[in-house]
């Protein structure tokens, strides 16, 4: 029963909001409406149990001192400081909004600004040109870096004008006249465009498979155990 | 000769007088063209249309009036531009009669009311008839996809092509347990009502099975509470049918924080204070997908990436030594149980890409030929 109950109400809703995508009708929308908000009623039980789950494995980690127990201890105290000076005012609180605009922005700011050392990091892996597929993606890269940046389309002109027979109006050179923006820009449209569309329609794909089996009852794992 | 030319000038200046009195003296008429209708494939709302404004009018906007049941009409809508010719009342009630006057407004500030449109009533449709392709189309992939799980259940083989990201999990999970150290477990920023969750909580369930046979530490920071509570259930069970009930530890899958950046920071301060053998990061990623595979690249771990997020795909496949690359990520739970019905549905998906794949190329080549019909039946689809 613990399986048959939740797998039946999930085949019971997963059919009906699947008719409410295909039928306007004042009645299905109302069935929509009420589903989705059902959903939301969740959220508060769902900050509970966060707040509770939170607790219980900081308390433990500091109750047995584990290893670095001491940044379970700053949690504490991060939690209790914003909570007594967030709750009797609410977040409009100068204290608060202080301590949000100073401390977790910047904080997450500074996660955020890690990303570019990592991207070029992650960039110098990736581009080297060890096979032909990686050749490839330097040198998409080199010319979708040169169109982004101002100065590429005149590096992009100058190197052109070295082209034997550039000055020709009915040159092939002539063709890229837009410089390094054009070539970026068509990379971007093209191939780029064109492989992100299969992966889209493959994970669009895949996205109504797992939905059907889970509907269906074929995918039961999420459920966890007992029968 | 004399009187004729007399003639011709009063005539002349009769006509001109006439011209001019009928020009000053004509006012703008009425709006042509105003209907209103119930609008199709939706709840409770009318359309009203009416004709283009000439690019030479005086006209600025327009006002609709709308009555009910015949009473008084009022004012229905603020100020239209100019160049409208429709407007949706998408507060009409249901199963009553209204009745619609579209104001025009001229640039002297003067108002002319079109004709009052015949009393339409809102009624309330059971079927989106603009989605008849789409619902076609699902019921034809549903199909296939039944029709692939009953073919899988009659005991035929289904051959599923090798994905070399699914065959490292084993090669991860040995490595960690040679090594004595712990399994780490990214399930994303997604909830439990998104797909890849789901998807990457099965895989999830099939990882712990193997750590319970080999008793590798299994570590799961969580981003979202619900996602915890089912995440504990799922490697629960798993530890219990593998019969290592007692290996199972609770504590190891907890919730970490629900903020993007700061769970990113804790996973990446787990990483390298714990230095996990193996990293798995399977589910839905945002900004914070690089700063997880960048620092477990940096630490050596063996990291096995999947996502459905294609624009977290590049970062992955850059810092990861595997990807599950978008639709990977839902066939890993098929892949990894080998149970038929699973299996099945792969070859039912399988299917579905055959057909896109033969609309895409007979589309290419119909327009080729000047024939458009595939193209304007998908610009149809809504």
């Amino acid at each position: 029963m613990k399986r048959q109950i939740p797998l039946a109400l999930c085949f019971l809703f997963g059919i009906a909001m699947i008719f409410t995508q295909f039928s306007p009708h004042s009645y299905s929308q109302a069935v929509y409406k009420e589903v989705i908000n059902w959903g939301l009623i969740i959220s508060p039980f769902a900050l509970v149990l966060a707040v509770v789950t939170l607790i219980q494995t900081h308390a433990t980690r500091i109750r047995l001192r584990t290893e670095h127990w001491q940044y379970s201890l700053i949690v504490f105290v991060g939690m209790i400081v914003m909570v007594l000076i967030g709750v009797p005012d609410g977040p409009q609180n100068s204290v608060f909004v202080w301590l949000y605009d100073n401390v977790q922005v910047p904080m997450d700011a500074t996660m955020f600004s890690l990303l570019a050392f990592f991207i070029a990091s992650a960039a110098f892996r990736a581009f080297r040109a060890r096979s032909f597929e990686a050749t490839l993606l330097l040198i998409a890269a080199m010319l979708v870096m040169m169109g982004n940046v101002p100065v590429g389309d005149l590096v992009w002109n100058k190197l052109i004008s070295w082209i034997p027979g550039s000055d020709s109006p009915e040159s092939w050179v002539n063709s890229t006249a837009n410089g390094a923006s054009g070539i970026r820009q068509w990379i971007l449209d093209v191939p780029n465009l064109a492989a992100r569309r299969g992966i889209i329609l493959g994970v669009s794909l895949g996205v109504i498979s797992q939905s059907i089996r889970i509907i269906l009852g074929i995918e039961r794992s999420y459920l966890g155990g007992g029968d | 000769m004399k009187h004729n030319k007399t003639i011709l000038w009063v005539l002349t200046c009769l006509v001109s007088f006439l011209c001019g009195t009928f020009a000053f003296s004509q006012e703008p008429s009425p709006l042509s063209n105003v209907n209103a209708k119930d609008t199709p494939s939706d709840a409770t709302s009318i359309t009203i249309t009416w004709g283009k404004t000439p690019e030479d009018s005086d006209i600025i906007g327009y006002i609709i009036l709308r009555n009910t049941n015949e009473g008084e009409f009022s004012v229905l809508s603020p100020q239209l531009n100019a160049d409208a010719t429709m407007y949706k009342d998408t507060k009409a009630i249901k199963d009553t009669k209204h009745a619609y006057i579209v104001r025009a407004i001229y640039e002297n500030e003067t108002t002319i009311d079109s004709a009052q449109t015949a009393a339409v009533q809102a009624t309330d449709q059971w079927f989106h008839t603009g989605k008849i392709a789409l619902f076609l189309a699902m019921l034809l992939f549903s199909a296939a996809i039944l029709g692939s799980v009953y073919y899988a259940r009659s005991g035929k083989e289904v051959f599923v092509r090798r994905i070399p990201g699914l065959e490292a999990v084993d090669e991860a999970i040995g490595r960690a347990t040679e090594m004595g150290r712990s399994i780490l477990y990214v399930l994303g920023l997604g909830s439990v009502d998104n797909v890849a969750t789901i998807a990457s909580m099965t895989i999830l369930g099939q990882v712990a099975r193997r750590t319970a046979d080999y008793e590798t530490p299994l570590r799961v920071p969580c981003n979202d509470p619900i996602v915890l509570n089912v995440v504990r259930e799922m490697v629960k069970t798993s530890y219990l049918d593998e019969g290592r009930p007692d290996a199972y530890q609770e504590e190891n899958i907890f919730y970490l924080t629900g903020d993007q950046f700061a769970y990113a920071a804790g996973v990446d301060g787990m990483m390298i204070r714990e230095k996990p053998a193996a990293v798995f990061l399977q589910g839905t990623f945002f900004a914070e997908s690089l700063l997880m595979a960048e620092t477990g690249n940096s630490i050596g771990a063996i990291q096995i990436a999947g996502t459905d997020s294609e624009h977290q795909l590049p970062f992955f496949i850059a810092a990861c030594d595997y990807t599950l690359i978008g639709e990977e990520l839902y066939a890993a739970s098929a892949y990894l149980s080998r149970e038929p019905m699973l299996l099945g549905s792969l070859r039912g998906q399988d299917w579905g890409k055959v057909v896109i794949f033969v609309t895409i190329i007979l589309g290419v080549a119909l327009e080729l030929f000047g024939i458009n019909w595939i193209t304007t039946l998908l610009q149809n689809v809504r």
